[in-house]
């Protein structure tokens, strides 16, 4: 274990214990009265129609596969960032090439109207 | 002495999750249960001295290919699986469960596991710099051309609809 | 940490009842910190919201309606939480647990002075990323184990949103790390020592400026603040994922939303301000007392006022204008000041270049004095009006 990550763990656990504790105290106080229209899902009065899990457009989809791919390009970013002095002028075209091709694929996702919503 | 229980606290987290992924009726909990997994395997990478990695593994899986598995799930709306399981398939299963237990088994005993340098960390700069030296460059390169075509994949699939 | 170490070393206590402490007191400082904050905030918000509507705010609880968010925070913690009857209990419990816990962790890598930081991870940046991308996963949760339309739909708005204003951050913060190259947050502050005409803002100016702005936008949109709140718009989605919350567990979301505007805010005022130093050398230290931790919130808190001045300055965005900004404009503009600033980079020898130092700040200083003239100039405005209408 990386001794710089211990006060990560220690602030884990304190947050953990700070939001069970806070939650078991507001449940002790404020005792539960629970009752069917209380506990019905709340529509504007209205009673609900059928489940909530319905079916979503798939627009959603195809944002987070773009952003996945742009997180997978993020993170080759960073390391590459530390070093691309170093590197020179070999780095920046490496990175260059790589970032060009997904700028070609991003374009190509920008004119067929992805981010169109 | 503290790394060891910290080990198997996050392997026991590793394992329970990943059993409550394969075992759970509603893909939703098993998806759930799968963000459990990846962050405490992200622990696992912490503990093993690469703190990139382990933050790799949460940015990219926890964060964001487990959002895209909700998306599919909120898409498809797979509600609670209804067949019976079938034992032909159950079978066959068992039987490469078994082969993948020999096969883990079989190259724990061969590599060394027990004798992991202490206090070792992987240094992020040395990491990028190996990364990006010219040795890797055509697989760094063919990523990019990976990543392309996924990206092109997915417009094409969802492009009915646009 | 090794900050409280030393304090507590001087007490004679034994060794490791020192390191136990000094492990856990600077965590439940934090910890008070980030959960007694958001009734600063909210009271702040308040105030200022009626300030800009032309309303006097909260006054009947205490001195200027003071006590106002106090009373909030104890009627939430007596009040009832109401668990929907279809509601997935197990995951409606733990989601607001996630979202704050989330939105805690990240605050451990912020430098508040030299010396007083809960980590100095060598991967900080990156740290930042991973913990805030967790949250997005707790607000699906949210919103899915609520079972109720408006809070599933607001999640999944509320997520599609997050992913998509991530990359321009994500990429802005790249920008950053390439200038200074390292992703320690201290590392990033020591490369800005000098006084205010060495802030990273002002280098290559102005291309850092528009960074800047970049990385604010997109953190707005992270943390579902106006113009980017259309994941919990009132006046559609009733109040997004967390309809169905009530009590203490919707004072949890809350909290989560303000830490997260906070731990932003202080680590855009990290990047690209300096972080916890002071505008001039001189105001470092007062007889011998480190200031930083008073530079980095106020500079924090400079942000957040500036993030709550929006919120009423601006109408609220269409998703499809939403998705505009983050692909069509927010995005390139990121990819492009990489590719540039890479190459400037690249080419300038290292160091801070002289003209940035001479030309950039009196610039963006003349437009912050003409904002601060502006924001008293109202202030008396109002206070004129308020005569008047007593009058």
């Amino acid at each position: 274990m990386l001794p710089s990550y211990v006060p990560v763990l220690i602030l884990a656990l304190v947050a953990i214990g700070f939001s069970a504790f806070t939650l078991g105290l507001s449940q002790l106080l404020g005792k539960p009265r629970p009752n069917p229209a209380k506990n019905s899902v709340y529509e504007c009065g209205v009673p609900p129609i059928g489940t909530a899990r319905e079916r979503f457009p798939i627009k959603f989809y195809m944002i987070c596969m773009i952003f996945i791919l742009l997180d997978v390009d993020a993170a080759f970013l960073y390391p590459w960032a530390l070093v691309f002095r170093d590197l020179g002028v070999f780095g920046f075209l490496e990175m260059g090439a790589f970032m060009l091709l997904l700028g070609g694929g991003f374009t190509y996702a920008w004119k067929v109207g992805a981010f169109d919503w | 002495m503290i790394d060891v229980i910290l080990f198997y606290v996050f392997a026991a987290f590793t394992l329970v999750s990943a059993l409550v992924v394969a075992g759970q009726r509603n893909p939703t909990y098993s998806a759930f249960s799968l963000i459990v997994t990846f962050c405490s395997l992200s622990a696992i990478y912490g503990l093993l001295g690469s703190p990139f990695i382990a933050a790799l593994q949460v940015i990219v899986y926890a964060g964001a290919i487990m959002v895209l598995f909700l998306f599919v799930l909120m898409l498809l709306n797979v509600k609670e699986e209804s067949e019976a399981p079938r034992k032909a398939l159950a079978g066959a299963g068992g039987v490469l469960v078994l082969l993948f237990v020999v096969q883990v088994a079989s190259a724990l005993l061969k590599a060394d596991v027990f004798h992991a340098p202490p206090g070792y960390e992987a240094s992020t700069v040395g990491m990028a710099q190996l990364l990006f030296s010219s040795r890797f460059l055509y697989v760094f390169e063919a990523t990019s051309i990976l990543i392309l075509s996924a990206l092109v994949g997915a417009v094409v699939l969802a492009k009915k609809d646009l | 940490m090794d900050l409280t170490a030393q304090l507590i070393g001087g007490l004679g206590l034994p060794p490791f009842l020192v390191a136990a402490l000094a492990g856990i007191l600077p965590a439940v400082l934090l910890i008070t910190f980030m959960a007694l904050g958001p009734i600063v905030y909210v009271y702040a918000e308040t105030k200022i919201a009626g300030f800009m509507q032309d309303r006097i705010g909260p006054k009947r609880v205490g001195p200027h309606g003071m006590l106002q968010t106090v009373a909030d925070a104890v009627k939430l913690l007596f009040k009832e939480a109401i668990f929907p009857a279809s509601a997935d209990k197990f995951l409606f419990t733990l989601a607001p647990c996630l979202v704050v816990v989330g939105a805690f962790l990240s605050f451990v890598v912020i430098p508040f002075g030299s010396r007083v930081q809960g980590a100095d991870l060598n991967i900080g940046v990156f740290y930042v990323v991973a913990v805030s991308s967790l949250s997005t996963v707790g607000l699906i949760m949210a919103g899915w184990a609520s079972n109720n339309k408006y809070a599933l739909f607001g999640a999944m708005r509320s997520a599609a949103q997050i992913v998509s204003y991530e990359i321009p951050a994500v990429m802005s913060l790249v920008v950053v790390v390439m200038m200074v190259g390292s992703l320690s947050l201290k590392d990033i502050v020591e490369a800005q020592q000098g006084g205010l005409p060495y802030w990273i803002v002002w280098r290559y100016f102005p291309l850092n400026v528009i960074l800047f702005l970049v990385f604010f936008t997109a953190t707005l949109a992270e943390c579902n603040r106006a113009p980017f709140d259309i994941p919990e718009a009132e006046s559609e989605l009733v109040a997004g994922f967390h309809t169905e919350y009530s009590g203490f567990f919707f004072a949890m979301f809350f909290m989560a939303e303000y830490t997260e505007m906070v731990v932003l805010s202080a680590v855009a005022s990290v990047l690209f301000f300096g972080g916890p130093l002071a505008p001039h050398m001189a105001l470092q230290t007062i007889g011998g007392v480190g200031l930083g931790p008073f530079w980095l919130i106020a500079k924090a808190w400079t942000l957040v006022f500036v993030m709550m001045w929006l919120r009423w300055t601006l109408p609220r965005l269409r998703v499809d204008q939403l998705m505009h900004v983050a692909w069509k404009v927010l995005l390139p503009i990121s990819l492009a000041l990489v590719v540039v600033i890479g190459g400037l980079t690249l080419v300038l020898p290292r160091g801070f270049p002289v003209v940035d130092r001479i030309v950039g700040w009196p610039i963006v200083l003349g437009i912050f004095a003409m904002l601060v003239v502006g924001v008293l100039r109202a202030v008396q405005w109002s206070r004129r009006r308020i005569q008047e209408m007593a009058a």
